[in-house]
């Protein structure tokens, strides 16, 4: 049970508020980037390329032209007059807006056309001939890394191969030591499938460019409007648009999950095409274009090891990747993380070794990738040690639950150092696992599996016990393009007592609207129906650097904390002044200052905010608001504890999770009902990747599921009853001692899900299929076993 | 996904209809449901130059029995099949199937009609009437004409309609007693084809199968009955060797292809566990 501060009318933290959104949500009263209509406005779609990887030979637009209200068609030639054609990615990678004179993958942007509706831009999109020369592409990264392949990026002066960067971390030598005297060694090649977040929203924006008075404002689906304002500024301040001069609205926007933040060829386009005409241009994609063209997320080909005694006792793990970027490093990570925060993947077990690398190489794919709701690679990381883990305890005969209650890192010995180099901020892993184990019944379980067994039935159950890492990041080592990762928050109270709350994060379904007024609302006792919390439009909300990684909570969540203590303090000086007694005689309880031992005598938090307008201390500023920049001193490390029960058709390879316990330690939590929502869709999140999506190409370089039809997003029908729990130990290092929640589940399900699978199977020798896994490779490796 | 350009027609009469079809010829399609020819036509896989919706005719949209027939009007909706106490009692199949198809929005809109007129063996409804041996009627210039459904179904996505026809009803014959049905498909989601799809209905004498049809879904170019394992089954009581054999007459007479679903190994083994799974459960059913 949650104990709350605050009273329900002022609904603080631990309060299951309604979601304030929901009233316009709910009604159909959202407004999206698609619902911006302007005066005038034109509307852009894009020609795509049918190859891999192919010269442009000729672009003929006179058919596209002749099509009625088709106005232009710009191609690659046009955008290098401005020197547009080009753009830096985040990773400080390049990548085409508009071909000049090759594609590098299909869907790839190749023309433009504007037009003065969307249906005419789509007729005129059809009417553009294109002439190509395919050439042979390269699909496989382990092929692109051979030293005889063809080099793909013959852009980059000197590239003599197709790597991109090399990247280690912990002690190599070290590690080779432990590993060779080790009793038990265990070893597990994986692929962590190529995956689109597919949110509901595709992308899109209105570009606004304002001729006469030299402005550009740009409406867009961007999870970072600030930071997207700042390359903005970057990318085209040499013909004018300074970053004084630019601003960019995110609307509601309908699921980011990653696929939100990085900076699409088609805003480009848009920018300059209404840069070029003065006129809105309006682009937003289809559903094939999203899910073909859109930055992709994991695809790390990793081989992992485990090292221990036959005790089972865990001593090191070592960790090889091979990372497919496709055509471009366009990952979305903070700029000295190349693997973002893989190397959380030592997990949560009590170890002092490990040692990992990795390698990136390009590929004829679209380019990427974005941290899919997963914090920068830790679902990769997480589904590597939590694999190998259950492949460790197989191996030295252990019980995989009891093998992780031997090795979990003890709840006294945090601060914990990782043998990365992470310090663990808190955690209580055993009792997570044990609330688990009872929740779903874990002993009955495993009897019921052994009668099962004996009838050649296949049940398996699967545990996953992760440690996240959010919140990204302490200035010290996070930046993106060199702008610190802090956020904001900035809090102005009415002399009436209600406020306004401005942050540079952006909400795309995590109810920040809620959860930020009530983290105000604990810490200044107004009433959080009282507090409008507003993102996404730059020229009003502070500079932040955005929402993913689930950093909302722990960055621009501490600054709300922190900006309403700053508010507080005043209040107590203008309580003291109005009360006529010192400061230090003055007792808080939220809402109100009243004087220790005469609790009759006190002013409420409004009456302290009008004083601050109508009656202030002399030599005090007037008026009642405070920003604050939070700059985390550590990331926050929230855990959880799953445990997954399938039931297998041997026949025909069909799996049912038939139950599915999820118990999480996010700290201390805002609102229980958003957690729970939270939840809920990262779970269904991560039985996507484990058991039905994954991007496949052929060898051509087509995509086989470009389409809902064949790329397979779980619905409600695919998800189990899910059963949630928590664990709270908050983080000591963060001001309201909350961890944050959005990606632990899409993190911690997939294995415990393929590790249910593979204990269904295990009594057949089947000990790895990779994720997703789906009744036909069931049944084939059934088959291949004879079983059937 | 928008479609290119093209003409909409709204006729109020089935003549109206038909005299459209003439006038058009194949630049026309029919839109009954839509749900298989829109999104088609959003990809522009198709490229009708004119749409003659025909949801505004009446008359076809009823279930009714007559003359030891259920006649279902061709813009039945596959909501109203799936909920139709005369289809569903008489044929639980319809049951079995309906809910299978897609999701309920597009059942809400999806015709009974248009899920045989699209003449795709990757949809529910082939099987089902190929196994229920329904009859297809379709409406012409010169007329009504009745077709068998095994004559129905002549290529892929090639159905007996003439150009100038519309497929205006189906009829299937009430069962005799001790007549059972059932179908199933593997999906690897909610809503998707089949992996492999088994329509069966059958009726028993004694232990005995009497007579029974079996129709596979998505397991050739062409939807198709699995004759030699009705043949095979035909007199027989219905032990676990007999339907082993029959499914394995059916796996070795469909032809599917490998694809993102699985091999055609695996598809050939599918029907097999399928089909035996489903003579089961119709014989239950029957009994």
């Amino acid at each position: 049970m949650i104990q709350c501060k605050t009273s329900k009318a002022i609904g603080g933290m631990g309060h299951s508020l309604k979601r304030k959104e929901d009233v316009r949500f709910i009604q159909g009263a959202g407004h999206y980037v698609d619902d911006i209509k302007l005066d005038g406005m034109l509307y852009m779609d894009i020609v795509r390329s049918p190859y891999a990887y192919a010269k442009i030979k000729n672009i003929d637009i006179s058919e596209a032209m002749k099509v009625p209200g088709v106005a232009a068609v710009v191609t690659g030639k046009d955008l290098e007059k401005y020197n547009l054609h080009w753009m830096p990615t985040l990773m400080s990678d390049t990548q085409m807006v508009l071909p000049t004179d090759t594609v590098m993958y299909q869907a790839q942007e190749v023309a433009a056309v504007i037009a003065t509706s969307r249906y005419a831009a789509r007729d005129g999109r059809e009417a553009v001939k294109v002439e190509y020369e395919p050439m042979k592409p390269i699909m496989d990264p382990y092929k692109s890394m051979d030293p005889s392949s063809p080099v793909l990026r013959t852009d980059k002066p000197g590239k003599s191969d197709n790597h991109i960067w090399h990247w280690e971390v912990g002690d190599k030598a070290k590690t080779d030591e432990v590993f060779k005297k080790a009793e038990v060694v265990v070893e597990q090649h994986m692929h962590i499938p190529r995956i689109h977040v597919a949110s509901i929203e595709t992308c899109g924006c209105v570009a606004d460019y304002d001729k006469i008075n030299n402005h550009l404002t740009m409406y867009m689906t961007t999870q970072a409007p600030h930071a997207i304002r700042t390359v903005i500024a970057l990318v085209a301040g040499h013909v004018g648009l300074t970053e004084e001069k630019i601003r960019v609205v995110s609307p509601d926007i309908g699921g980011g999950f990653g696929g939100k933040v990085p900076v699409y060829p088609g805003y480009v386009i848009a920018i300059a095409v209404s840069f070029l005409t003065g006129k809105p241009v309006k682009w937003i994609e289809d559903r094939s274009e999203n899910l073909q063209a859109d930055s992709f997320a994991r695809d790390y080909h990793i081989t992992v090891e485990m090292a221990g005694t036959k005790a089972g006792k865990i001593q090191a793990t070592r960790f090889k990747v091979l990372a497919d970027h496709g055509y471009t490093d366009a990952s979305a990570n903070p700029s000295k993380f190349h693997t973002g925060l893989f190397s959380i993947g030592t997990g949560s077990y009590d170890y002092d070794t490990a040692f990992m690398e990795a390698d990136a190489v390009y590929t004829n794919k679209p380019p990427g990738g974005v941290a899919y709701r997963c914090s920068f690679r830790v679902t990769e990381a997480v589904q590597a040690i939590e694999r190998i883990t259950d492949l460790f305890a197989l191996k030295v005969g252990k019980d995989p639950a009891q093998l992780r209650m031997e090795n979990f890192i003890k709840k006294e010995d945090f601060p914990w150092k990782s043998p990365t180099g992470w310090t663990y901020d808190s955690g209580d892993y055993h009792a997570g696992l044990k609330k688990a184990m009872e929740a779903i019944g874990y002993d009955s379980l495993r009897k019921e599996q052994a009668e099962k067994r004996a009838k050649g039935e296949l049940m398996g159950i699967g545990i996953s016990t992760f440690t996240e890492i959010v919140g990204a990041g302490p200035s010290k080592d996070f930046d993106i393009l060199g702008i610190k990762m802090f956020d904001s928050a900035e809090i102005r109270v009415h002399p009436t007592g209600k406020a306004i709350a401005r942050f540079g994060t952006k909400s795309q379904g995590q109810g920040h609207e809620t959860t930020y007024a009530q983290i105000i609302a604990e810490e200044l006792g107004i009433p959080a129906e009282n507090i409008h919390v507003e993102e996404g439009d730059t020229d009003t909300a502070p500079y932040g650097l955005g929402t993913y990684a689930s950093r909302s909570t722990p960055t621009a969540g501490a600054a709300a904390a922190v900006a309403a203590r700053k508010l507080r303090d005043k209040a107590r000086k203008i309580a003291a002044y109005l009360l006529e007694v010192s400061e230090e005689d003055l007792e808080w309880e939220p809402g109100k200052f009243s004087v220790k031992g005469a609790p009759e005598k006190a002013k409420t938090i409004q009456e302290i905010v009008f004083a601050a307008y109508t009656n202030h201390p002399q030599g005090m500023e007037a008026g009642f608001e405070a920003t604050h920049y939070y700059d985390p001193p550590n990331l926050t490390f929230p855990s959880g504890a799953y445990i997954c029960v399938v039931d297998i058709d041997k026949e025909t390879g069909q799996i049912k999770v038939r139950r599915f316990v999820a118990i999480d330690d996010c700290g201390h939590i805002i609102n229980p009902m958003i957690v729970q929502g939270q939840v809920h869709g990262g779970l269904t999140q991560g039985i996507a990747p484990a058991m039905y999506e994954e991007l496949i190409y052929d060898e051509d370089g087509n995509i086989l599921n470009g389409t809902f039809m064949d790329y397979l997003v779980p619905t409600a029908v695919e998800s189990p009853h899910w059963e949630t729990g928590h664990v709270v130990t908050p983080s000591p290092h963060h001001p309201i001692g909350a961890k944050g929640v959005g990606e632990s589940p899409t993190v911690g399900a997939p294995p415990a899900i393929a590790n249910a699978i593979m204990d269904a199977l295990s009594p057949y020798g089947i000990h790895h299929i990779d994720i997703p896994i789906t009744p036909f490779k069931v049944w084939k490796a059934l088959k291949e076993k004879g079983v059937i | 996904m928008i479609a290119q350009p093209f003409q909409y027609e709204a006729p109020a009469t089935l003549q109206d209809a038909i005299g459209l079809l003439q006038k058009y010829g194949d630049e026309a399609k029919i839109l009954a449901g839509g749900h298989s020819l829109i999104p088609m036509m959003k990809l522009r896989f198709a490229t009708p130059g004119y749409l003659i919706d025909i949801n505004n005719i009446p008359g076809l949209s009823s279930i009714q029995e007559e003359n030891g027939f259920i006649r279902i009007g061709a813009l039945v909706r596959e909501a109203e099949v799936e909920h139709s106490a005369l289809l569903t009692g008489h044929y639980p199949i319809f049951a079995d199937s309906t809910r299978l198809i897609a999701d309920p929005q597009v059942r809400n809109m999806g015709t009974i009609g248009g899920n045989l007129a699209h003449g795709d063996a990757a949809n529910d409804h082939p099987a089902v009437m190929l196994a229920l041996r329904a009859r297809v009627v379709a409406t012409g210039p010169k007329g009504s004409r009745t077709i068998a459904i095994d004559d129905f179904f002549q290529g892929f996505y090639t159905t007996a309609l003439e150009p100038e026809e519309i497929l205006t009803e189906i009829q299937i014959p009430i069962p005799p007693g001790h007549t059972g049905s059932a179908y199933y498909k593997l999906e690897r989601k909610v809503g998707d084809y089949a992996i492999a799809g088994v329509a069966v209905v059958l009726t028993l004498d004694g232990n005995l199968v009497k007579s029974i049809g079996i129709g596979l879904t998505n397991v050739n170019p062409v939807p198709m009955r699995a004759s030699r394992s009705e043949e095979f089954l035909l007199g027989k009581p219905l032990t676990d060797e007999n339907l082993a054999q029959a499914g394995k007459l059916a796996a070795e007479d469909c032809s599917p292809s490998t694809d993102l679903r699985g091999s055609e190994e695996y598809k050939r083994d599918m029907v097999a566990v399928v089909l035996r799974r489903m003579v089961k459960l119709a014989a239950e059913r029957a009994k």
